[in-house]
C-alpha cells in the first residue's frame, strides 16, 4: 500500500467535484456527471484494492503524509491509517456513493441545480473518505465537519423552499452542540496524552485511565470517563441519537438520493465508526459504556415508535434510521464493536437500497410522498416492488439476508453484557425487532399493496423508473442480500485484527464465537429464536392492520388518541426545543438588545455620560450671568479663600 | 514717626473701599474701572510701604512699572468703553449681560 494510492482514493472525488462544481456550467449536465462518477468509480475500485491488501494480505498503513503546522509540541498533520476497519469503511462509502451517483442522473434528471448537486454529492464522499481514512483526531474532526457541511448544503439544497432552509439550520444547529461536545473530547485528549496521533493516544489510555479530574470541587470525575463520554456527545449529534435526534427526520427536506447516501447510509454512521476507531479509549471507561448503551437503547425503542405514525414515505424511513442507529449504538456500548459495524455495513446497503426505492416510487408518483395516496403498486413498478421487499425483509432481520446476522448478534451480544443498563437495553432491543417489523410492513403494503388510492392525473398510471434507477436498487439489493454471510469472519472472526480492543471482561461476542458454528447453524438457531418470532409476529400485524381490515388502523386511532398525540408530537422534542432553547435564546437576545444594550450600554454609559455632563452645565450655567460684578464678587472671593487657606 | 502698620491699614481701607466700590456701583461702568484702578493704587501702596521699611527699593521700581502698565490699561478700558458705548448707547452696568456664551 502506498501513499500515492491513498491519495488518489481521498482525492479523485474532490477533483470530481470540484470539475462539477466550479465548472459545471462550461462543460455541461452530461459532463459534470462523467467527471463526478469517474471520481467515486476510480476511489471505489482503488478502495475495493485496499481491502483486498489489509484482508487477504494483511498489510497496515499507518504514515504521516503531510505536516500542516506545528506549535510548540503540537503537530498537526494529515496521514492516513488503514487497517481492515477503514478499509472496510471505505469500500462501504464508496459503494453507497456510486450507486448514489449513478441513482442521481436519473432521479435529478430536470433540475436546475444537476452539476451542483453533483458536486456536493462529490465533495461529500471526499470529507467522508478523509474522515475514516484519518490517523489523527485533527483529521477526523476535519472530515467531521466537512460532512456536516455538505450535509447542511445539502438539505438546504432547493434553497426557495421555506421548509428545507428550517431543516438545514436546524441540523446544523444541533450538529454543532454534539461537535462542541466532541471538540472538547479532542481537547481533553489533548491535555491528558499531549498527542492527536491515534496510536500515541491509544498507548497512553491505561495511564489516562487512572487519572482524575474535579470540575467541581469536591468531585472527582474519572478522566477517561468524561473524554469518552465527550466524544460520544459529538457522535451523539452525527449519529441522530437521543436527544440530538431531532434534525435527521427533517433532514428529509433534501432530495432523496442524499437522504440514503448521507442521512442513511454514510454519514450518520460516522459516530458509530469514531466510536468503534476509539475503542481502546473506551474500553476503559465503564461508565461511558452504559450511557451509551442506555442512549442507544431508548434511541433504538422510542424511535421506531415514531416511524409507525408517520405518513410521509421517507420519514417512516428516517425514523426507522434512527432506531437502525439506536440499535448500532447498542451494540457499541455492550462492547460489542464488531457487530456495531457489522450492521453499518449491512444497514449501509438495505437502508440506501429502501431509501432509493422510496426515490423511485417518489419518481412514479410525481413526488407524491403521502403513503396514504398509493398502493397497489406492485403490478406497476415489479423491479421496485421486489427490491424494496429484499430491503424491508433485510431490515427487518428476515433470516438469511444481511440484517438479520447483524441485528442478531447484536441481540445476543446485550444479552450477554452486563454492564449497568443492560437489562433495559435487551428489552429495548427486543420490542424493537417487533416495532421494526410492524413499520416496515406497514410501509410496504400501503405502498406496493391493497387499493390504488392515488391520482392519475387523468389517465397516467404511473411506471418504473428508468435504467439509472433501476440498476443501482439491484446492485445495492445484492449485498443486502448476501453481506451477512460474511459474519463469520466480521463479528466472530479476527477481520479486525488489531482494528478494535476489547477487555477480556466485556468480550460478549467471544462468548458466542465459541457456539457459532458455520452460517447455517446460525441462522437454524436464528428461526427457533425470540426475535424473528417478534419479526413475524410484526409483519402479520401489519398485514392484518393495513390489508385485511384497512379500517382498524383509524379506530385505533380513536381509541387511543392520547398515545396517537404523543408519538405525533414526536415525545415533544421539537417543541420542547422549539420553546425552551429556540425561543429562550430569543428571549435572551431579547433581554440583552432591551436590557443590555438599549438601557444599560446605550442608556446609562453613552446617553448618561452625556446627560450627566449636560445637568452639571446646567446648574454651572447660572454662575456665567454676565454681569460683571458677578464675575468681580466671584473674584474676590476666590482671592479671600485662597488667602484665608495659605495665612491660615 | 509714622509705622508700617498704619500704611497697611490704609491700604486695607482703600482696597475695601474699591471692592465695596465694584459691588455697590451697579449705575456706572466709570465708576468700576476707577474702583479698579483704586484698587490697584491700594496694592502700590503696599508695596512703597514694605520697600521702604525694608530699605529695598526694587518695591518702588516695580511700583512705576505697575503705574505704567495701568495707564496703558486704563487707555484701553476706556476706548472698548467709547465702542460700548457706541454700540449700547448706555453705561449702566445693569444692562451689560452680554459677557457670556
Amino acid at each position: 500500500m502506498t501513499e500515492n494510492l491513498l491519495l488518489t482514493i481521498a482525492f479523485a472525488p474532490l477533483v470530481g467535484s470540484i470539475i462539477a462544481g466550479l465548472f459545471g456550467k462550461q462543460v455541461g449536465k452530461v459532463w459534470s456527471h462523467r467527471a463526478a462518477i469517474a471520481g467515486v468509480a476510480t476511489a471505489f475500485v482503488l478502495s475495493v484494492w485496499v481491502l483486498k491488501l489489509v484482508a487477504v494480505d494483511g498489510q497496515t498503513y499507518n504514515e504521516q503524509v503531510y505536516q500542516w503546522l506545528q506549535a510548540g509540541s503540537l503537530s498537526l498533520e494529515i496521514g492516513f491509517m488503514v487497517d481492515a476497519l477503514t478499509a472496510m469503511m471505505m469500500v462501504v462509502v464508496t459503494f453507497v456513493s456510486l450507486m448514489v451517483h449513478i441513482y442521481t442522473i436519473g432521479y435529478m434528471q430536470e433540475d436546475n441545480g444537476y452539476a451542483r448537486f453533483f458536486s456536493y454529492i462529490s465533495l461529500f464522499t471526499f470529507a467522508m473518505l478523509m474522515l475514516v481514512m484519518a490517523n489523527n483526531f485533527m483529521q477526523l474532526f476535519f472530515g467531521w465537519e466537512a460532512v456536516g457541511l455538505v450535509s447542511y448544503l445539502l438539505i438546504g439544497f432547493w434553497y426557495k423552499k421555506p421548509t428545507a432552509i428550517y431543516a438545514n439550520l436546524k441540523a446544523f444547529l444541533v450538529n454543532r452542540v454534539g461537535d462542541f461536545g466532541f471538540l472538547l473530547g479532542i481537547s481533553g485528549v489533548l491535555m491528558y496524552a499531549g498527542s492527536l496521533d491515534y496510536v500515541e493516544v491509544f498507548a497512553q489510555a491505561p495511564a489516562i485511565s487512572e487519572k482524575t479530574i474535579a470540575i467541581f470541587s469536591g468531585h472527582d470525575w474519572s478522566v477517561m470517563s468524561l473524554i469518552c463520554i465527550l466524544l460520544f456527545i459529538g457522535a451523539m449529534g452525527k449519529s441522530a441519537q437521543v436527544p440530538l435526534h431531532v434534525w435527521l427526520p427533517d433532514s428529509m427536506e433534501g432530495p432523496t438520493p442524499i437522504s440514503a447516501l448521507i442521512h442513511a447510509a454514510t454519514m450518520v454512521t460516522a459516530g458509530i465508526f469514531m466510536v468503534t476507531r476509539m475503542s481502546p479509549l473506551f474500553e476503559f471507561s465503564e461508565t461511558a459504556l452504559s450511557f451509551i448503551l442506555v442512549i442507544g437503547a431508548i434511541t433504538a425503542l422510542f424511535m421506531g415508535f415514531l416511524g409507525l405514525i408517520q405518513n410521509d414515505i421517507k420519514r417512516v424511513i428516517a425514523y426507522s434510521t434512527l432506531s437502525q442507529l439506536g440499535y448500532m449504538t447498542v451494540a457499541l456500548g455492550a462492547s460489542a464493536y464488531a457487530a456495531g459495524v457489522f450492521h453499518l455495513m449491512t444497514h449501509a446497503f438495505f437502508k440506501a437500497l429502501l431509501f432509493l426505492g422510496a426515490g423511485s416510487v417518489i419518481i412514479a408518483m410525481h413526488h407524491e410522498q403521502d403513503i396514504r395516496k398509493m398502493g397497489g403498486l406492485k403490478k406497476y413498478m415489479p423491479i421496485t416492488y421486489w427490491t424494496g421487499l429484499i430491503g424491508s425483509l433485510a431490515l427487518i432481520g428476515f433470516p438469511g439476508l444481511a440484517g438479520f446476522f447483524s441485528k442478531d448478534s447484536i441481540i445476543e451480544a446485550v444479552h450477554a453484557s452486563n454492564l449497568p443498563g443492560s437489562g433495559f437495553a435487551y428489552f429495548a432491543v427486543i420490542v424493537g425487532v417487533f416495532i421494526t417489523a410492524l413499520y416496515s410492513f406497514r410501509l410496504f403494503f400501503l405502498v406496493f399493496h391493497g387499493k390504488e388510492r392515488f391520482d392519475t392525473h387523468g389517465g397516467h398510471l404511473p411506471h418504473e423508473s428508468p435504467a439509472v434507477v433501476t440498476v443501482p436498487l439491484i446492485l445495492l439489493a445484492i449485498p443486502s442480500v448476501i453481506a451477512g454471510y460474511l459474519i463469520g469472519s466480521m463479528v466472530f472472526g479476527d477481520f479486525f485484527g488489531n482494528a478494535i480492543i476489547v477487555h477480556a471482561d466485556h468480550d460478549v461476542l467471544a462468548h458466542h464465537a465459541e457456539s457459532y458454528h458455520g452460517v447455517i447453524g446460525f441462522v437454524l438457531h436464528g428461526l427457533t429464536a425470540l426475535p424473528f418470532w417478534l419479526a413475524m409476529a410484526g409483519v402479520a400485524t401489519a398485514y392484518y392492520l393495513y390489508l385485511v381490515k384497512p379500517e382498524l388502523p383509524a379506530k385505533i386511532q380513536q381509541r387511543f388518541q392520547w398515545l396517537h398525540r404523543l408519538l405525533d408530537n414526536k415525545y415533544g422534542f421539537d417543541d420542547f426545543n422549539q420553546i425552551v432553547f429556540a425561543g429562550g435564546s430569543r428571549k435572551i437576545g431579547q433581554l440583552l438588545w432591551k436590557v443590555g444594550d438599549q438601557t444599560i450600554i446605550d442608556g446609562a454609559v453613552v446617553n448618561g455620560t452625556a446627560k450627566t455632563v449636560g445637568l452639571a452645565s446646567k446648574l454651572v450655567r447660572h454662575v456665567q450671568s454676565g454681569y460683571l460684578y458677578h464675575y468681580a464678587f466671584a473674584m474676590i472671593i476666590g482671592l479671600w479663600l485662597l488667602l484665608t487657606y495659605f495665612v491660615v | 514717626m509714622i509705622a508700617l502698620s498704619d500704611f497697611l491699614i490704609l491700604g486695607a481701607l482703600l482696597f475695601s473701599l474699591s471692592v465695596a466700590g465694584i459691588f455697590i456701583n451697579r449705575k456706572n461702568i466709570i465708576i468700576l474701572l476707577m474702583c479698579i484702578e483704586l484698587m490697584l493704587l491700594a496694592v502700590n501702596l503696599n508695596f512703597i510701604a514694605f520697600s521702604h521699611y525694608s530699605g529695598d527699593i526694587a518695591g518702588q521700581v516695580f511700583v512705576f512699572f505697575i503705574l505704567t502698565v495701568a495707564a496703558a490699561e486704563a487707555a484701553i478700558g476706556l476706548a472698548i468703553l467709547v465702542v460700548l458705548f457706541r454700540n449700547k448707547h448706555t453705561i449702566n452696568v445693569a444692562e451689560l449681560n452680554k459677557l457670556k456664551g
